[in-house]
């Protein structure tokens, strides 16, 4: 358990330390540097303000002093600073993650809780239509744009019906419809791979073991097949991390809601390569970071990975 | 197209002709092939490629410059998905914007394909310190969510559609990559590799004549569905104002510029928003069929 553990540790911080190493050689093989970018916005910026804004953001010194010094920062949580408000990166996304957090956090457990449902659904449904009918769906909610989803129901909800206003005041729909449009995005793909996975775990015996000795549909569906089918469906929820972030930016742009959203135009329309280089990096070590709790809950929730590297989970070595 | 998918896998059942398998599959294929699914599918896809290259065969209307005194028509008989705030032709802009938007996909894709090809090849056949390498790479570039690598692109190179295109064909390079790399590890066990080696085949002259070719089923099938995830993904960030700027009919754009008007008029967000679901559906709906045709 201890050399697994320490496995994964040791390739998530690599994959980070690449993710850093790859945005940073990304930034130095652009045509100009980040200065000169974000100052091309204005009319023909005079070159000692350049010069005195290179020397201040440390963007004058030898390339390899840059790339330790700000691999050194990461570590300590100094993200750089943006070059538009001069404020630190760090400072300028944390004063506005936590709405997104909130946002992305509640799609994701109603997605996971929704994707369940679903399958649950199509697996215990009477007809052969209905089921037809269900397995349909996720299709089809991967093909739906957000932005598009989040416009049909402001329409519909707060233009029509009028039980929702336009902007967010704080009332229970304005919380609970972006979540949903959100969360009816990320759901596809799990319920998706946990479609399949469910459909692999009742062509095992011990199913027909179980029916053998009388258990109900459901009784089998949610004490033993979901569990055993549980693992490719967390390893997808971890992926999604990338899609769940995309979609709050648009989900916040779509709903006026305040969050990373906002910060994510600015930064993109003023051309302030800082910023966005350091919501990168952080977005990659969430994604990092949530991907290695998926990993090192896999053994909890079955065991076997330890002992054998099948089933398409991480290979382990043996604890 | 029939015809060149068809190709190598007669040409490996010529070189394999005890294996079952192999033989079987162009007759399977011949059948998917007159399925009225596969041509369901295929026939609107067609129409929307139609629109992309002759689009004023299928509009009559300007699509940049309307006609003021017919603004904010509904839906109907003249106008199928009424008119904007200017009097143009909403369907018109859409089948206009077809170019635009399939180009910025179809830029994406092609990224996406010869560069993961390319790397999948790497992992799969250069032996086992590359395949690590290659393999850590992808971690990477998934673990870097898609939409903040077009962000990166579109930041440092100004918006615009060829931007958008390379970040999120950079985006799709990890899944190409992997889908590479495992199709090609399954054919090269195959004993028709090991027969091309026998017979004097270098190594390009095999990966070339005979791995590549039998692996691009699987590929042929996710390039249909990255097709849809790209239009997806360049809709979201034509909206978000990264893509082409507003004069240009882009889907995402069409969809932004109706969100100034969506308590007069329903028509202009809602109705090109239909015609991105249907053709995402249909390209993932091919993506499936030609899975089913190539992996038997």
């Amino acid at each position: 358990m201890a050399a697994y553990i320490a496995r994964r540790i040791g390739q998530a911080l690599l994959v980070i330390w690449l993710a850093y190493t790859l945005v940073f050689l990304a930034v130095q093989l652009l045509p100009n540097d980040p200065v000169t970018i974000f100052l091309s916005a204005d009319a023909a910026a005079d070159p000692a303000t350049i010069a005195a804004m290179k020397a201040q953001y440390g963007y004058d010194q030898p390339l390899l002093v840059q790339y330790f010094s700000q691999l050194a920062g990461l570590f300590t949580g100094d993200f750089g600073y943006s070059l538009a408000s001069g404020q630190p990166v760090a400072e300028r996304i944390g004063a506005v993650v936590g709405s997104t957090l909130v946002l992305a956090s509640s799609a994701f457990v109603t997605a996971v809780l929704f994707a369940v449902l679903l399958v649950a659904a199509a697996t215990l449904a009477r007809h052969a239509w209905l089921k037809r009918l269900i397995i349909n769906l996720p299709p089809l909610f991967a093909a739906v744009p957000v932005f598009w989803l989040g416009l049909v129901l402001l329409q519909v909800l707060s233009i029509q019906l009028g039980v929702m206003s336009l902007f967010p005041d704080g009332s229970f729909a304005s919380i609970a419809v972006p979540v949903l449009v959100l969360a009816i995005h990320v759901s596809a793909p799990i319920a998706q791979v946990l479609l399949k996975s469910v459909d692999n775990v009742y062509t095992q015996p011990f199913v027909d073991v179980l029916r053998a000795k009388g258990a109900s549909p459901s009784w089998i569906f949610f004490r033993h097949v979901l569990k055993n089918a549980a693992a490719p469906a967390m390893t997808i929820s971890g992926i999604t991390v990338g899609t769940l972030l995309a979609g709050s930016v648009i989900t916040e742009t779509v709903f006026a809601r305040a969050g990373l959203g906002q910060v994510v135009l600015q930064a993109v329309t003023a051309q302030d390569v800082a910023l966005v280089q350091g919501l990168v990096l952080l977005t990659a070590t969430a994604f990092v970071v949530v991907n290695l709790a998926v990993d090192l809950l896999y053994p909890l929730l079955d065991p076997r990975i330890l002992k054998s590297g099948t089933h398409g989970a991480p290979r382990a070595l043996v604890a | 197209m029939s015809i060149k998918l068809e190709e190598p896998l007669t040409r490996a059942a010529v070189v394999a002709p005890f294996d079952v398998e192999v033989i079987a599959a162009p007759k399977k294929e011949a059948r998917a092939l007159r399925s009225p699914m596969f041509w369901l599918t295929c026939a609107p896809l067609v129409m929307v490629l139609g629109w992309a290259l002759f689009p004023s065969l299928f509009s009559g209307f300007d699509p940049i410059s309307g006609v003021p005194a017919e603004k904010f028509q509904a839906p109907g008989a003249g106008h199928w998905f009424g008119t904007d705030h200017l009097g143009r032709d909403v369907f018109s802009r859409v089948v206009h914007g077809t170019s635009q938007t399939l180009l910025t996909a179809g830029l994406a894709v092609s990224i996406g394909l010869v560069v993961g090809t390319g790397l999948g090849l790497i992992a799969a056949t250069a032996g086992r310190a590359a395949d690590a390498v290659t393999m850590r790479l992808i971690d990477v570039l998934l673990a870097v969510p898609g939409f903040l690598i077009s962000l990166i692109i579109v930041t440092a190179f100004a918006p615009g559609p060829i931007s958008l295109g390379v970040g999120v064909g950079i985006a799709s390079i990890a899944s190409f990559a992997r889908v590479v790399r495992s199709e090609v590890l399954r054919v090269r066990s195959l004993d028709y590799v090991e027969a091309a080696f026998m017979n004097g085949g270098t190594y390009w002259s095999v990966v070339f004549k005979h791995i590549l070719p039998n692996s691009c089923g699987p590929v042929l099938a996710l390039l249909a569905v990255d097709l849809g995830v790209a239009i997806l993904a360049i809709s979201g960030l034509g909206f978000l104002g990264f893509g082409s700027p507003p004069p240009t009919p882009e889907w995402g754009l069409l969809i932004a510029e109706g969100r100034q008007y969506l308590a007069s008029a329903w028509w202009l967000t809602t109705l090109p928003g239909v015609v991105i679901v249907a053709v995402v559906i249909l390209l993932a709906g091919l993506g499936r069929q030609l899975h089913k045709i190539f992996r038997l």
